[in-house]
């Protein structure tokens, strides 16, 4: 376990590293207020949701911790999982992961805008996604401090989860992930206002 | 392919905190590496989430930009170090992601510098093409009651920075020799004191709080705790994590009233989900109450509707002996719920009062626009109204609320305004500024000596090393002057 975490950590720290590196082409620009991309969903109504899929119990029930790192020893075509994150401006990216990727480092290695301020130990919603609702019923319940944390989250809606609380399992192959618009000082019309 | 990548990242963050090291050789090949036009030159004022996330993302989002951070006290991070309560060591991660932001090559720490009396804005605004105003807000809210003066009153601001080693507060001495407290507010800040007011001494002996109140609050004898707030169940201000680590703290247990939750439960399904898994969780509170009032365990609970009127002194008049509340009532729903005073007053019996009703911004220099009504700067997305150049972001920029994700939010969209402002032209930089290299000899001048980061890094390491000792994290330097010493050694 402190083998773990020492890596964990020490990934984190090295991915963390690329995150204000100049080359970034993600936030070049004010760019939030061209998004033209909707999330879909409405607002969570429930904690407790009737109808979510109960295969998750067949799911490792606590595989938060597993590898927060990204693996990159790839040999087996079916280690990998096809993800598709859709940054803040509704752009696609597709990325390749691995068995047992987490979301939030993922994102950081592929330059995608996720903050993840707290570092995975839920202490923060920064690494807020929405997930596309086929997988969001294959991913296992979130914990009740995920949910704590979920419920500051600018933007919560029914598909809302920490991107630092999932790990890519092979059934998760092909998942959508969508970035929320936070910004809330920009138009959401893409309205530019006048600089004074 | 992915192998390189992760770790091509590894020779270059150690040469990078090599070159940090040698901030002087750096500064010099950092003038080499641009040219001057070709530099924008921003100054943040204020080293706390709102400056640092606004330094980070500027960083990231423009190539060239360098950006110099200004903090008063010689120690970085503001509330992260000073405001997030030592038994929530998790939430100060984010200080390895500002650590890389300082450590970044186009960006430099000055400490010990305080802008308005070292150093004018107006200097800052001859120096550098942009100024960001991120000093957020340094004073608590005052109470207006007759009594707030008395002993055994204090700002929730003053106890949590004397838990937390802000230097002006380390001779607090806050009387603990009373058995009740009564907290007025009910944001997270009165949780918190809440919490360490009532947490098993054990549950504190690992974190950084500070040794004297460590051991100040081993020997209290506080054992009841009542959080006041004007308004009902509906609209505390505090999140859920807050009140469920409440619900859960070893030794208390709940002292709340069940007629406060009249007719909640039949509006609950109606909520919106954060507000109704948190009145949920305060039901649960409810339901745990045991009957009667003897002081059997260490309690807690929440009080509604109430607002001070007057703090009561002892019969001698020297000290807090209770305080007298208003009783209130609702008028309209939700959120914007006002309280009325129905003019029905009540006392507490309580040897301890804290007032946690908010934090409040200062102006910061005559020459910035100050909104005395908000207490914030009036801007429009962070550009300070009437001032070009001038940016501002975090609690002076939208008023002291929110997590810390709200800030960070809030201060990578002023960097966004601010580098808009430089692509659209509106910014102009094509002049030449000289950033620190005038500002910093301008400060030698007026006898003030910055700290930098690496000078940081020396009282970092001296703190680590005294927490080493006493099984702590870090045991905090109380005192500037040690803290100067340290970081100039």
């Amino acid at each position: 376990m402190a083998a773990s975490t020492a890596v964990r950590m020490s990934v984190g720290l090295i991915l963390r590293f690329s995150r204000v590196s100049p080359r970034c082409n993600l936030c070049n620009l004010p760019g939030l207020n061209t998004c033209t991309h909707t999330n879909g969903g409405s607002t969570r109504g429930s904690i407790f949701d009737p109808f979510r899929n109960l295969n998750r119990s067949l799911q490792t029930s606590n595989c938060v911790y597993f590898s927060e790192g990204v693996n990159t020893n790839t040999e087996d075509p079916k280690d990998f999982v096809n993800v598709v994150y859709i940054d803040r401006l509704g752009k696609r990216i597709p990325v390749k992961a691995k068995v047992g990727d987490n979301v939030l480092f993922l994102a950081r290695k592929h330059g995608i805008d996720l903050e993840g301020a707290c570092e995975a130990s839920l202490a923060c919603s920064t690494c807020h996604v929405y997930v596309k609702a086929d997988y969001y019923d294959k991913l296992p319940q979130p914990e009740e401090r995920e949910d704590d944390m979920l419920d500051m989250a600018p933007m919560l809606q029914e598909n809302s989860r920490l991107g630092c609380q999932i790990i890519l399992m092979p059934e998760l192959d092909g998942i959508q992930l969508t970035l929320p618009r936070v910004t809330r000082n920009f138009y959401v019309d893409g309205h530019v206002p006048t600089p004074h | 392919m992915n192998t390189s990548r992760v770790f091509a990242f590894k020779p270059m963050k150690s040469l990078l905190t090599t070159k940090c090291s040698r901030a002087a050789i750096t500064s010099g090949l950092r003038r080499l590496a641009c040219t001057p036009s070709s530099c924008p030159r921003v100054c943040i004022v204020g080293g706390g989430p709102a400056g640092f996330y606004t330094a980070q993302h500027i960083l990231k989002a423009h190539p060239a930009i360098q950006v110099d951070i200004y903090e008063r006290l010689p120690i970085p991070y503001g509330l992260v170090r000073f405001g997030v309560a030592p038994d929530h060591p998790e939430v100060k991660n984010v200080i390895n992601t500002f650590t890389q932001t300082a450590q970044h090559e186009r960006c430099s720490y000055h400490g010990n510098v305080s802008v308005g009396k070292d150093v004018s804005v107006e200097e800052l605004r001859q120096a550098y093409h942009a100024v960001v105003l991120s000093y957020g807000a340094e004073v608590n809210r005052t109470l207006g009651v007759p009594g707030e003066n008395l002993a055994g009153v204090y700002s929730a601001k003053d106890f949590v920075g004397w838990y937390n080693g802000v230097p002006c507060n380390k001779d607090l001495k806050p009387d603990l020799s009373g058995e009740t407290a009564v907290i007025l507010g009910q944001g997270n800040v009165a949780l918190d004191v809440a919490r360490i007011l009532l947490s098993p001494h054990d549950i504190l002996t690992n974190t950084d709080i500070t040794q004297p109140s460590l051991e100040a609050l081993a020997n209290s004898r506080v054992r009841r705790v009542l959080i006041v707030g004007r308004r009902g169940p509906l609209q505390v201000a505090c999140t859920i994590k807050e009140i469920r680590e409440m619900v859960n703290l070893t030794g208390t247990r709940p002292d709340m009233l069940s007629a406060d939750f009249k007719g909640i439960a039949e509006v609950l399904k109606d909520l919106p989900r954060p507000r109704k898994r948190l009145t949920e969780l305060m039901m649960k509170a409810v339901q745990a109450t045991p009957a009667g009032d003897g002081l059997t365990s260490r309690q807690w609970g929440f009080r509604f509707l109430r607002s001070p009127v007057e703090v009561l002194p002892s019969p001698d008049l020297t000290r807090t002996a209770g305080i007298r509340l208003g009783v209130n009532r609702l008028e309209g729903s939700g959120d914007g719920a006002r309280a009325v005073p129905t003019g029905e007053t009540e006392d507490i019996e309580c040897e301890m009062v804290i007032s946690s009703i908010g934090y409040q911004s200062l102006p910061i220099d005559p020459a910035v626009p100050f909104d005395p009504r908000k207490a914030i700067i009036p801007n429009a997305m962070g550009r300070v109204l009437q001032a070009t150049g001038l940016y501002c972001s975090g609690w002076i920029k939208r008023g002291p609320t929110g997590v810390i994700g709200t800030t960070m939010n809030d201060s990578f969209d002023t960097a966004r305004a601010l580098i808009q402002d430089i692509e659209t032209g509106v910014l102009d930089i094509s002049t030449v500024k000289p950033g620190s290299q005038t500002v910093t000899p301008l400060l030698q001048k007026r006898g003030v000596n910055p700290v930098s980061f690496s000078d940081w890094e020396k009282i970092d390491v001296e703190e680590m090393k005294r927490g080493t000792v006493v099984g702590k994290p870090r045991e905090k330097l109380l005192d500037v002057t040690e803290m100067l010493k340290t970081a100039h050694s």
